[in-house]
């Protein structure tokens, strides 16, 4: 199980009906690549972060498949339109299994 | 190879940069806070003018990194700092918020580490943290490099002082500690026979290879590094730059690299803490 | 290796590939833009890669993409030990078929941005970016 993982999302608190906002996440992970070698000389194996999605209201924004070529404590900025308040829900996958999640309400008039 | 090295002196490795650009035309402007990176040095470090942020020193993409803290990678840590700090930890079951209240309290502290504590010894944050830990928390100390703890906790810490200049004593009890950080600073080490001052004092603005060099200035740490995809202790950095210049390093939380980060600080004291600072 | 027709077919789409890329692809190069497409060729088309000049450490290199109206955008940097950075499919909720992310390059190398668009066809743009090997590491 990774430990020490945690996400943090910037969404802004408000938006007019049929704005294009920005959202910026940052996960920290090692995203180990499984192309390092311990002292001995034995390749660490992978163990990255994926894949990143984000919904809002239950409808795709963007949906990330990533590589072992994706930085430590991955960042991912995208644009999402909103036309209705709601909640943009933020999900990680970790190739141990483990989710990670995060949830952002916006105020939309 | 090594002998030429020596022989042929920085030149053979040190190219002339791009001149400085004029700091002014590069404010360092963090979460809308001003911060100072361009100060008249110290009248008691005669071989530096002006003394100049790191920052000032790194591609347009690493400062961009360090001036929104949702963007600077060094965050996740100060969240990890800022959660140890309201967790009880220890036979006593005490948190830091126990006896220091908010972390906000410690606004200042940064600026005046390492210093002179009651008894006469100097002292770094990672020292003070552990006498509380281990005296008053009943806890396990933390190690000095590399434990996630200590370094969220010194970034949560150092955080608390960002945009305040930094402000070491140099005299009093503080005097011999520099004394002895100033000719540790200024004493040729290693198979490469190089002293800190030869790239950060007489070579800072110039390329050693691809690295841009800067003075060499602590104020931004713990410091993320990209190199090291982390957070990185003061104490660390001065360890790996002595090995590469091929000596034997002191040891993190000794002595030696206690008396040159008091110096090293002396030779910033006015630029703003960054704490946490991005650089590559 | 014995060719198959597929695979002269499949190569003799990846000349003309090559041939409107601005800098020369090597064969592996071929193989992971074809890897994606299928064996399809890509075009050029509003396609957008933000990328540094120069990357001052091959860690966290920043980078954008952005092609308007794709369905999805793949990022391959063609020297790295696996060509695979990143695939990024938009949804209905997305507001402009874009995002920014930092991925790691292990040496100076082409990074490649390959859009499909909603017609099946590809589009793709690149751009060469060089990694510095400090003086320093410490």
């Amino acid at each position: 199980m990774a430990t020490g993982v945690k996400p943090r999302v910037k969404v802004p608190k408000t938006a007019a009906a049929g704005d294009v906002i920005t959202i910026k996440t940052l996960i920290s992970h090692k995203m180990e690549s499984g192309n390092r070698k311990d002292k001995d000389g034995n390749k660490i194996p992978r163990s990255i972060i994926n894949r990143f999605t984000c919904d809002f209201n239950g409808t795709s924004v963007i949906d990330m498949t990533m590589y072992p070529a994706i930085s430590t404590n991955p960042y991912v900025e995208f644009q999402a339109k909103v036309d209705a308040s709601g909640e943009f829900k933020f999900t990680w996958y970790d190739d141990d299994g483990d989710i990670y999640e995060a949830a952002k309400s916006i105020s939309v008039s | 190879m090594r002998k030429t090295l020596i022989a042929t002196g920085l030149a053979a490795i040190c190219l002339a940069g791009p001149a400085l650009a004029d700091p002014a035309d590069m404010p360092l402007v963090i979460e809308g806070q001003e911060m100072i990176s361009t100060v008249k040095a110290p009248d008691y470090i005669p071989g530096l003018d002006t003394a100049y942020s790191g920052w000032l020193f790194r591609s347009e993409e690493t400062q961009a990194l360090e001036i929104d803290d949702f963007e600077n990678p060094g965050m996740p840590a100060v969240d990890y700092g800022l959660e140890l700090w309201t967790t009880a930890d220890g036979s006593e079951g005490k948190s830091c918020a126990d006896c220091h209240g908010d972390i906000s309290e410690m606004a200042g502290v940064r600026t005046t580490m390492p210093k002179v504590n009651e008894d006469g010894q100097l002292w770094a944050m990672e020292n003070y943290i552990n006498d509380c830990r281990v005296n008053r928390m009943g806890a396990e100390p933390w190690k000095w490099t590399k434990s996630p703890e200590m370094l969220g906790m010194t970034a949560a810490i150092g955080l608390q002082s960002r945009g305040m200049p930094m402000n070491v004593a140099v005299d009093g009890a503080a005097a011999p500690f520099w004394k002895q950080g100033e000719e540790l600073y200024y004493t040729r080490v290693g198979q490469l026979d190089m002293s800190c001052a030869n790239c950060h004092e007489d070579n800072y603005g110039n390329y050693i290879r691809a690295d841009h060099l800067s003075q060499g200035q602590i104020n931004g740490f713990p410091t993320y590094r990209l190199k090291w995809g982390g957070l990185g202790s003061i104490h660390r950095r001065f360890k790996g730059c002595m090995k590469n210049i091929r000596a034997e390093p002191y040891k993190p939380g000794g002595p030696e690299f206690l008396a040159l980060e008091l110096y090293v600080a002396s030779r910033g004291n006015g630029l703003s803490v960054e704490t946490p600072a991005v650089r590559n | 290796m014995k060719l198959t027709r597929r695979d002269a077919l499949a190569m003799g789409l990846g000349a003309t590939v090559v041939a409107m890329l601005p800098m020369r692809l090597s064969a592996a190069a071929d193989d992971a833009i074809m890897a994606y497409t299928g064996g399809a060729e890509a075009g050029e088309g509003d396609i957008t890669l933000t990328a540094p000049e120069i990357a001052e450490n091959g860690n966290t290199v920043p980078i954008g993409v952005a092609a308007p109206g794709a369905v999805e955008i793949m990022v391959l940097a063609l020297a790295n030990p696996s060509p695979d950075v990143a695939l990024f499919k938009f949804g209905p909720a997305a507001g402009a078929q874009a995002a920014k992310t930092r991925i790691r390059l292990a040496g100076t190398q082409d990074v490649v941005a390959i859009a499909k668009m909603p017609d099946g066809s590809f589009i793709k743009t690149s751009q060469s970016v060089k990694v510095t090997i400090g003086g320093c590491g410490g």
